[in-house]
């Protein structure tokens, strides 16, 4: 039935969750973390794979497939690692007619402790003897769904590509304890009075999830294997979409999201997606995909003659100051307050009988960039509450460009020694505050 | 009066106007605040509380730690909460004013204060004691705030009110729209719970004279605020109400208060508008605001003239009434002159002057008067120096008489009195009291 909704509401797509072994679930299997008024940053789940009979999956998924020809339905997967369980259930997802097949290699509770999910995802070898197991029975697609429970994301899809994956998809979700009830000081969620580690979804994890996108349009092996990778990790909106479209995935997956709003995002999801598509000049999503891929580097390889510095737009700053304490106690202090007078007045410094609007408004200093202190840091702009209120301005820094992967090269003393670094400062005019 | 509302009705009618907030809207509201730094609300309020500070806590659940900022500043944030003008403090200056609607200071102060109420939660611990000891007369906004911050520097405070309650114009004199009687109690009852004792219906000058409390104390605050309201001199006055006691009689018992059925309101200030209120809310079938001025200098607050217009009561501009007449004991009408307005007087506003021949009647068969009150009758009595006839005092509110300080209304000579710029007073004379004492040893 969700997955009829789900296609009526205009999704492409359903990747059926998870089936596979035999599981009972427990109750309070979603916690949440909320920041600011802001409900659902991010969840957490100890919620296993799927504990309805497989047989009752497998028809359900005949039935979708023959109502929704033109949707692709993708079933996870996930058994115990023996290569006939695998082709038995190969075979039962082929026979009902689905489109793909997604190995959950990811799944970070409950199965990995019984040498399933992420047990597999997190090493290798396993990762490349299953796919192919798998890839000896499969006449649908597979795709191979990575944990990010990992140091290095590279070596698993190396694996699922050598084994003769069709795809991957990441990131599953990351483990995690979402909460201590500081009433009962159990574990939230709570299960029974225990708590234990869940997988961790939803926005939060975004920025995790393109770390790792990136990472594998940028390794030789997975790129030149040509795989197309489908990316999921926090997607709310359409610039979410776009933004793993950029660093290189061809399919979008989104789950926390419809969790917390419902199908219904998928209309903005595609319709701000179009739009920015035409305002941008592209005509197709392969024109998006990958597209930023090549502007990921790595420190080594960025310019150190790069400078900007912070300006405040006055007529757009509101005055919190909030740009002022970030900068005053924990960055460059650069940033001043300035009295109507001109001059540099200190914070609190008005009189104690001083009160009412006028008063405080009139007298509320401005704030201004002392910009030949300003490092760049670029915290002020992250902190500001107004739009466009604070830029970061390119300044020449009348140095030539070189970076440090040249300069270890060329002038190797330079980056290991801090009377040699002290020299090649001087020599650059390179001044530190 | 006919069909006398019950009394249950009449107390509804002028029950606190705005709901306390939910747990959740407070979490959503403290939510918005942007946490300014050297925030212009802070600034803004004569108290300075520690505002971005208070709504912070508020957001992360310490309702305990957020009601104590705002007592650190200010004793009696419960009263503030609810009677301060925040429009033209706190949150006339939030920078989301501008563009957005300005976080709901005053509203969230209240949130933490009915907790701290609600909970009983001690907010302060008694200071080690210095033995010294401070009279304090009159126990309004003023008096409380300097007996209370005296006691928590750890001096000995005794509070003189000569009414029956404690807690000044918070207790009589506040529309219940605004503030219930038992917010401003519960307060009293705070400040005597940190050790001050209040010793009611003593009267300074009738039950004991200024020089028995210089003996017994070592130091002497007076906040002792103003007098009644001052007459009209025109005949027929003594058929007018005073309004500070229509306000009075509508806290104490208003199951008792007479309501006419045209209702004349002489004034436009705050107390004015609170008047008229209450008369159109216990029954009164019209109630007209009368001012010898226009709307640009009537000195009752923007917000105050927007919420009277929408009670329904009307307005009769640049009119000086010139008496009242009255059929046996009955007031028939107010009869009236028409004014214009002339070169600015001493107040620095236009001067209203009476046209002539332009006598006219308004129908009503009640008359109040709000039109401000007396200047403070003690300071002359005690000789006290004093300034457009309020109580003239040093920057460390100290009077001429050494050791006799003042606060509150009694020295408003210059700003509009109100009740957070009298919690501000008592506090900043405590201190200098305070350091007086300490000081002397």
């Amino acid at each position: 039935m969700q997955v009829h909704r789900a296609f009526e509401a205009g999704w492409g797509g359903a990747v059926w969750k998870t089936i596979g072994a035999p599981v009972l679930n427990v109750s309070n299997r979603y916690g949440a973390w909320h920041y600011g008024g802001q409900k659902m940053l991010a969840i957490n789940n100890v919620e296993l794979i799927s504990d309805r009979p497989l047989e009752v999956n497998l028809r359900e998924i005949a039935e979708v497939k023959r109502a929704w020809p033109d949707r692709a339905v993708i079933v996870s997967a996930m058994v115990e690692s023996k290569p006939e369980t695998w082709h038995d259930i190969i075979h039962q997802i082929q026979d009902s007619g689905a489109d793909g097949i997604e190995l959950n290699y990811g799944c970070p509770h409950g199965m990995s402790e019984r040498g399933m999910g992420s047990a597999v995802g997190q090493v290798p070898e396993y990762c490349e003897q299953i796919t192919r197991w798998v890839m000896e029975v499969a006449k649908i697609p597979v795709i191979v769904k990575l944990t990010p429970n990992i140091s290095d994301i590279v070596m698993p899809a190396r694996a699922a590509a050598a084994a003769g994956a069709n795809a991957l998809s990441l990131i599953n979700t990351i483990n995690s304890i979402i909460g201590v009830d500081l009433d009962s000081l159990e574990i939230t969620p709570n299960i029974g009075g225990k708590g234990g580690h869940g997988g961790y979804a939803g926005p939060a994890v975004k920025p995790i999830a393109l770390n790792m996108l990136a990472a594998l349009g940028r390794d030789s092996v997975v790129s030149g294997s040509k795989l197309p990778i489908s990316g999921m990790g926090g997607i709310s909106t359409w610039r979410d979409a776009a933004e793993f479209l950029l660093l290189g995935a061809s399919s979008l997956q989104v789950c926390t999201a419809v969790m917390h709003f419902g199908f219904r995002i998928i209309e903005d999801l595609c319709d701000g997606l179009s739009n920015w598509m035409d305002e941008k000049g592209f005509a197709t999503v392969p024109d998006v995909v990958g597209r930023s891929l090549h502007r990921v580097s790595d420190f080594n390889d960025f310019d150190l003659s790069f400078r900007a510095v912070a300006r405040i737009d006055q007529e757009k700053c509101i005055r919190c100051n909030l740009c002022y304490v970030a900068c005053n106690d924990t960055a460059h202090q650069c940033i001043d307050l300035i009295a109507k007078d001109g001059r540099v007045v200190q914070p609190l410094s008005y009189e104690i009988q001083a009160n009412g609007k006028e008063e405080a408004v009139s007298m509320r200093p401005s704030v201004r960039v002392r910009e030949e202190d300003c490092v760049g840091c670029r915290l002020c702009y992250n902190v500001c509450p107004v739009e466009d209120c604070i830029r970061m301005i390119e300044q020449p820094s009348g140095q030539p460009s070189t970076t440090w992967g040249q300069l270890s090269k060329s002038q190797r003393l330079v980056t290991e020694d801090w009377e040699e670094m002290r020299k090649y400062r001087e020599k650059m005019g390179i001044h530190i505050h | 009066m006919t069909n006398s509302p019950t009394a249950t009705v009449r107390s509804e009618a002028l029950g606190e106007l705005l709901p306390p907030l939910s747990a959740n809207q407070a979490a959503v509201e403290s939510a918005r605040c942007l946490m300014c730094y050297d925030a212009p609300c802070t600034h803004a309020c004569p108290t300075h509380i520690d505002i971005p500070k208070f709504i912070k806590k508020i957001s992360t659940g310490n309702l305990r730690g957020s009601a104590r900022t705002i007592l650190e500043s200010n004793l009696i944030g419960a009263t503030c909460a609810r009677v301060c003008p925040v429009q033209e403090l706190c949150e006339g200056a939030c920078v989301l004013g501008a563009e957005h609607k300005p976080i709901a200071i005053g509203r969230l102060q209240r949130h933490a204060m009915d907790f701290a109420y609600g909970t009983g939660t001690e907010p302060f611990a008694g200071a080690k004691a210095t033995g010294k000891r401070v009279a304090v007369i009159g126990a309004g906004p003023a008096g409380l705030s300097c007996a209370g911050e005296l006691r928590k520097l750890g001096h000995g405070v005794t509070l003189f009110e000569k009414r029956e309650l404690a807690g000044g114009l918070s207790t009589y004199g506040i529309i219940g729209l605004r503030e219930p009687m038992e917010v401003a109690l519960a307060e009293v009852a705070m400040i005597e719970k940190l050790g001050v004792k209040i010793e009611t219906g003593k009267e300074l000058g009738k039950d004991f004279p200024l020089g028995d409390l210089q003996t017994r104390f070592d130091a002497v605050f007076l906040s002792v605020g103003l007098g009644t309201t001052p007459g009209l001199g025109i005949p027929g006055e003594e058929h007018i109400l005073d309004g500070l006691q229509y306000i009075e009689h509508s806290r104490v018992d208003a199951s008792k208060l007479v309501v006419g059925r045209n209702v004349a309101v002489i004034g436009a200030g705050n107390t004015a508008i609170d008047c008229a209120t209450i008369a159109k809310r216990l029954g009164a079938l019209r109630v007209t605001m009368v001012y010898r001025r226009t709307e640009n200098e009537m000195t009752a607050y923007p917000h105050e003239y927007e919420f009277i217009k929408r009670e329904g009561v009307s307005f009769s501009f640049l009119t000086q009434p010139i008496r009242v007449d009255a059929q046996n004991g009955t007031v028939k009408s107010l009869q009236c002159v028409r004014m214009q307005l002339g070169s600015a007087d001493a107040s620095g506003r236009p001067a209203p002057l009476p046209i002539e021949g332009s006598e006219f009647f308004i129908p009503a068969d009640q008359v109040v008067k709000a039109i401000g009150q007396e200047k403070p009758s003690l300071a002359t009595r005690l000789r006290l120096e004093t300034e457009k006839g309020f109580i003239q005092v040093n920057a460390a509110f100290e009077t001429n008489l050494p050791g006799v300080y003042a606060g509150g209304d009694c020295i408003r000579a210059r700003g509009a009195a109100s009740t957070v710029m009298a919690a501000q007073d008592g506090k900043l004379a405590a201190r200098a009291i305070h350091e007086r004492l300490v000081a002397r040893g």
